[in-house]
C-alpha cells in the first residue's frame, strides 16, 4: 500500500474514548497492562505446581491405567467381555466414540466461527477449548479401533491399503468416510492449535529460565521473533484455517450421523440427522468447555481474563444449541408419525415407552430441560449453578447417543431377534478410564503450555489498540 | 564491531506505528516492527502488501481434491473393481466426502507451510534473540523497531536521529 501522505487531523478533532454509557463491558477486567496478561499466564506454568495439582493428576492417571487394564483384557479376550449381544453389536463403544467426538466440536466453533464472526471474545477460552478438542478426539479415537475385535486387522480397515487379496477398501462406505473426516479433524485441529501457540511460545521461550525449558519452548516456537511481517502471513495461515476449519467442524459429526443415517435401521435412517448431530455436538462441547473452565477460572485466578460475561455468553451459545436439539427430538417424533412409516413410529414409541424408556427421559430431562434455565441472566450468572447444568448437559448428552444407539438397535423388524443391552464392568471402567485420559492430558497442557492464548487476549485489551488513548493514540495525531 | 541493526524501543503501539510511518517514507527497506501480537494498522503504516499464503492454500486444497477423487476411482474403479448393490464402480457423489475432507486437509497444511516459507521459518538462530532487553520486550508489553545495518539507507548517526525524533526513549546497536 502505498500510503505515503500524510493526513493531518486538525487540531480541533479530539480523540476520546466513546461514552461511558457507549462502552462495551470490557473484555479484560480491571484494565489489566499487557505486561500484567503475560505474566499472570505464563505463570501458572512457572511456579511450582498448584496444591491440588499433583494429586487430580494421580487421580487421573490412575483412571487412565485402569481403561489401559481394561483395553488389554478386551483384545486379549475378545469383544464378548463387553455387553454386546445380537442384535445390540454396538453399544457403549460406539455410544462414548460420538460423545468424545461430540465434544470436542465446541473447541473448534470457538476457536475458528467465532473467529470468523469476529467475537473477540473468544480469545480468552479458544485455548483450552482448542486443546479440549484435541484430547477429546484422541479419547473418540480409542473406541472405534478397540471395538473392532481383531484390532491387529484394523490396519487393512482403516488406511487404504490392499488386502491379502489386494482388495481396497470400499469408500462407498460411511464408516471410511468417518475414519477420514475424523482423522482429518484431529490433524487440522493439532494444525490450528500449533499455529496459535507459535507466538506464544515464543514468550515463553524469552521468559524460561532452564536451558531445557528454554530449549524446548525455543524448538517449538520456531525462532519467532514477532515480527510484524511475519505476523502479516501468520494472520492471514490463521484466517485460512479458521475458514477451513468451519466447514470441516460441520462435516465431521455430519459424517459421523451417516454412520447411522445411511443404514436402514429404524430411528436411525433420517435426513435430520447431520445437523441435529451437529447442534447437539456444540452443544455437549460448550458444557464441557464450561465443566472444565469455571472450577480453574477459580483455582488459577482467572476471573480479570475469563470474566463471567464470557461463561454468560457461552450459556447462551448452551442455550441457542440446547434448543435446537430439543427441537430435533421434537422434530424426530412428528416425522415418525407423519411419515407414516409404522417400523419409523413403533421405533420411536418404544424409545420413549419401552424398556429403556428411563434413558430416554434421562436425555430429555439433561437436553430439553436444563439448558432453558439459562433464559434466566442471574442463573448464567451464578457459577455454580452454571457448572451444575453444565454437568447434566453432558449426561444428557451421553445418554443421547445411547438411545440412538442401543435403543434403536435393541428391537428392529424382527420381534424374535430382539434383545436387551446390559454393560458390564469393563465397559463401564473403559469409560470412566477415557475421562482419566483426557484430564490427565489436560492436566499436563494447563501445567506445560500457556492456558489462554496471551498474544489474543493483548491484542483485544484497549492498551494494543493504537487508536485508543489507552494505546497511545494523541489528540490531533493519526496514521 | 559486527552490528546487526538498529533496535528503538516503544512503549505503546501507536508511537511504534508513527515511528513506522517516518521510517516508511524515509524509505528504508530493510527493517521491521516487533510486537507481542499483531498491531491493527501497522501494515499499512510499514507498506506491507496483502500477504500471499492464500496461494499456498489453494493449491494445497485443489491437489487434496484430486488426490481424493483419483485415488478413490483408481482403488474402487480402475485397480480392483467391487460391485456393491449393483451400484456404478465410480460416482463423484460417492468419492466427495472422502475428497473434501482431503481437500481441507491438504489446503491446511498449505496455509502452515505457506506461513512457514514466506516467513522463513522455522530459524533456531537470530541475532535478535541474544539481546536481552528485546527478549524481554517483544515478547511482552515493548513494540521495537529494528532498522538493518545492511540497508542501503543505513547510516549510523542518521539513522539514530531518526528513531530518537520519532519518540523512542531507548535507542540500542545489536550486535550479530
Amino acid at each position: 500500500m502505498s500510503a505515503a501522505v500524510e493526513h493531518p487531523v486538525p487540531s480541533s478533532v479530539k480523540i476520546a474514548p466513546p461514552p461511558a454509557e457507549l462502552e462495551r463491558e470490557p473484555l479484560v477486567l480491571n484494565n489489566r497492562s499487557i505486561g500484567w496478561l503475560s505474566d499472570h499466564i505464563a505463570g501458572i506454568c512457572e511456579g511450582p505446581a498448584p496444591k491440588w495439582w499433583l494429586p487430580a493428576l494421580m487421580i487421573s492417571s490412575t483412571a487412565l491405567v485402569m481403561m489401559l487394564g481394561c483395553i488389554g483384557y478386551l483384545i486379549s479376550t475378545g469383544v464378548g467381555v463387553w455387553g454386546l449381544n445380537q442384535p445390540v453389536e454396538w453399544a457403549w463403544d460406539i455410544t462414548n466414540f460420538v460423545f468424545w467426538i461430540g465434544i470436542g466440536h465446541a473447541g473448534t466453533l470457538i476457536s475458528a466461527i467465532l473467529f470468523l464472526l469476529r467475537q473477540k471474545w473468544r480469545t480468552s477460552v479458544n485455548r483450552a477449548a482448542e486443546a479440549m478438542t484435541l484430547f477429546a478426539v484422541a479419547c473418540a479415537g480409542i473406541f472405534p479401533v478397540i471395538h473392532v475385535g481383531r484390532i491387529w486387522y484394523a490396519v487393512w480397515w482403516l488406511p487404504p491399503i490392499p488386502n491379502n487379496y489386494d482388495i481396497w477398501v470400499n469408500f462407498r462406505s460411511p464408516l471410511l468416510w468417518d475414519v477420514f473426516a475424523v482423522s482429518t479433524y484431529g490433524t487440522v485441529s493439532l494444525l490450528f492449535w500449533y499455529t496459535g501457540l507459535i507466538p506464544d511460545l515464543a514468550t515463553m521461550r524469552d521468559r524460561a529460565t532452564g536451558k531445557v525449558k528454554k530449549f524446548l519452548y525455543g524448538f517449538f516456537a520456531l525462532g519467532w521473533t514477532g515480527s510484524n511481517r511475519h505476523w502479516s502471513n501468520y494472520e492471514k495461515a490463521y484466517l485460512l484455517l479458521a475458514g477451513l476449519s468451519t466447514p470441516l467442524v460441520l462435516s465431521v459429526h455430519s459424517i459421523v450421523s451417516f454412520d447411522f443415517a445411511v443404514s436402514q435401521v429404524p430411528g436411525w435412517h433420517t435426513t435430520i440427522f447431520p445437523p441435529y448431530f451437529v447442534a447437539g455436538a456444540v452443544f455437549s462441547g460448550f458444557g464441557m468447555v464450561l465443566s472444565l473452565l469455571i472450577p480453574l477460572r477459580t483455582l488459577c485466578k482467572l476471573e480479570d481474563i475469563i470474566t463471567v460475561r464470557h461463561v454468560s455468553l457461552m450459556c447462551k451459545v448452551i442455550l441457542a444449541t440446547g434448543s435446537i436439539v430439543g427441537y430435533a427430538y421434537g422434530m424426530e417424533f412428528f416425522i415418525a408419525w407423519y411419515g407414516g412409516n409404522p417400523y419409523e413410529l413403533a421405533a420411536f414409541k418404544n424409545r420413549a415407552f419401552g424398556p429403556y424408556w428411563w434413558a430416554y427421559w434421562s436425555m430429555i430431562s439433561c437436553n430439553v430441560i436444563c439448558p432453558h434455565l439459562f433464559w434466566f441472566k442471574k442463573l448464567r450468572e451464578n457459577m455454580l449453578f452454571v457448572f451444575i447444568v453444565s454437568i447434566f448437559v453432558n449426561i444428557g448428552m451421553w445418554f443421547e447417543r445411547f438411545v440412538i444407539i442401543v435403543i434403536s438397535l435393541h428391537r428392529d423388524y424382527l420381534p424374535s431377534s430382539w434383545g436387551y443391552f446390559r454393560p458390564t464392568w469393563v465397559d463401564v471402567c473403559t469409560f470412566i478410564g477415557s475421562f482419566g485420559l483426557f484430564v490427565t492430558l489436560f492436566l499436563l497442557f494447563m501445567r506445560y503450555l500457556p492456558m489462554i492464548a496471551i498474544s489474543e487476549v493483548k491484542g483485544v485489551t484497549p492498551q494494543a489498540d493504537p487508536h485508543h488513548p489507552q494505546g497511545g493514540a494523541k489528540q490531533g495525531g493519526h496514521h | 564491531m559486527n552490528a546487526y541493526g538498529l533496535m528503538a524501543v516503544f512503549e505503546t503501539p501507536a508511537d511504534a506505528m508513527h515511528a513506522a510511518e517516518r521510517v516508511r517514507d524515509a524509505g528504508y527497506s530493510k527493517w521491521d516492527v516487533h510486537t507481542p501480537f499483531p498491531v491493527h494498522g501497522l501494515d499499512a503504516a510499514m507498506g506491507i502488501s496483502n500477504s500471499k499464503v492464500g496461494w499456498f492454500t489453494f493449491i494445497g486444497g485443489a491437489t487434496g481434491y484430486t488426490t481424493g477423487m483419483i485415488m478413490i476411482w483408481w482403488m474402487n474403479a480402475f485397480d480392483y473393481k467391487i460391485v456393491i448393490g449393483g451400484k456404478p464402480m465410480f460416482s463423484p457423489f460417492y468419492a466427495f466426502p472422502v475428497s473434501y475432507e482431503l481437500t481441507i486437509l491438504f489446503a491446511s497444511f498449505g496455509s502452515l507451510i505457506g506461513m512457514a516459507l514466506l516467513n522463513r521459518l522455522p530459524r533456531l538462530h537470530h541475532p535478535l534473540l541474544r539481546n536481552r532487553r528485546f527478549c524481554q520486550g517483544a515478547s511482552h508489553d515493548k513494540f521495537i523497531l529494528v532498522i538493518e545495518t545492511a540497508d542501503p539507507k543505513f547510516n549510523a548517526d542518521e539513522t539514530r536521529k531518526l528513531l530518537a525524533s520519532a519518540g523512542s526513549k531507548h535507542i540500542e546497536m545489536v550486535e550479530d
